[in-house]
């Protein structure tokens, strides 16, 4: 894989998840307090950096082969989860990721929860609501970001791509002071689910001890076969949800029908 | 001590497989088989993992909008 697919897929796999973390850390800092929110993300990022440091040369000691295998699995499982949810909001059988939904649901538990201190952080909820936003939605990221880099023996510019991706989501919330319900989240992640899926199945099955046809070129093909059945799914639930909703009485009558 | 193993394991669980496992299942199911083509029968079944996972999606979007 060549290193600007590696950059790219990193890059929008992160700021979809940079999108959703900014989205808690808006909400916690706007209304409860922002040192304790930034203390909160703060040591979030600090942990993400720990398990970097410490997972992505640990990898390196397995065999190619076996991590390739491993790795693989576990991108296609997840590259799989992220095309069913993609594809079933963009046919319409589940609400689209609603960032100012999410935001106002946040806003107003963070009003209503009790204030307080904790460990000299000046208020804990406001701490703790960003920490794990932070985390949750960054582990994610970092498995994606280690998982190529080490595969592809470059694991500093997959954590440029997810660094250049926080910055840059990160400038425009700050900019915006609001979250980004603009961005298109579920397309960004139909782009990732179909890259991880690619990838994933690529690396498995050459762990498993597969000879691709043309070697790495095969991606070439892999991926937008993929991207096609991926729209095809698409285009097929969303025609059914169409009819589904179609009321009876809108039914078209063949003029047959009419005239019995 | 349970309570915080559970979370832990429900988080972990939820992380990696996600809504629905048959599909963690399918891709398990489908590098073994690959592997057991490889290296005992000898074919190059490239194809293998990359349809049966087209196949779980599939079949997971099914299960999903079923009667909606």
């Amino acid at each position: 894989m060549n290193a600007v697919a590696l950059v790219l897929t990193v890059f929008v796999a992160c700021a979809v998840e940079a999108v959703e973390a900014l989205t808690i850390v808006l909400a916690a800092g706007l209304t409860r307090e922002w040192r304790s929110t930034f203390q909160g993300m703060a040591v979030a990022l600090a942990a993400l950096a720990v398990v970097v440091a410490a997972v992505g040369p640990a990898l390196t000691l397995f065999p190619l082969g076996v991590l390739r295998l491993v790795v693989g699995a576990l991108l296609t499982v997840f590259g799989l989860q992220w095309l069913r949810k993609a594809i079933l909001r963009a046919s319409g059988y589940k609400d689209l990721h609603d960032e100012v939904g999410i935001y106002q649901r946040q806003v107003a538990a963070a009003q209503a929860a009790a204030g307080g201190g904790r460990y000299g952080v000046q208020d804990w909820y406001a701490f703790t609501l960003s920490f794990k936003g932070v985390l949750l939605e960054g582990l994610e990221v970092v498995f994606i970001a280690i998982t190529f880099g080490d595969n592809q023996g470059n694991l500093g510019l997959a954590a440029l791509g997810a660094v250049a991706a926080v910055l840059a989501v990160a400038g425009v919330g700050v900019a915006a002071r609001a979250p980004l319900a603009r961005v298109p989240e579920n397309t960004m992640k139909f782009a990732v689910g179909v890259m991880l899926t690619s990838f994933g199945t690529f690396w498995g099955a050459e762990g498993a001890g597969v000879a691709w046809p043309g070697g790495d070129a095969a991606l070439l093909v892999l991926v937008p076969v993929i991207a096609l059945a991926c729209l095809a799914c698409t285009a097929v639930l969303r025609r059914g949800r169409a009819a589904a909703a179609m009321p009876p009485a809108a039914v078209p009558v063949t003029s047959e029908e009419a005239t019995r | 001590m349970s309570r915080w193993l559970r979370s832990f394991g429900a988080f972990w669980y939820d992380f990696v497989i996600g809504d629905d496992w048959r599909g963690a299942a399918v891709v398990a199911a489908a590098l073994a088989l690959t592997a057991l083509l490889v290296h005992v029968a000898h074919v190059n079944a490239w194809w293998l993992l990359p349809v049966c996972a087209l196949a779980a999606l599939g079949w997971s979007l099914r299960r999903a909008t079923a009667g909606r």
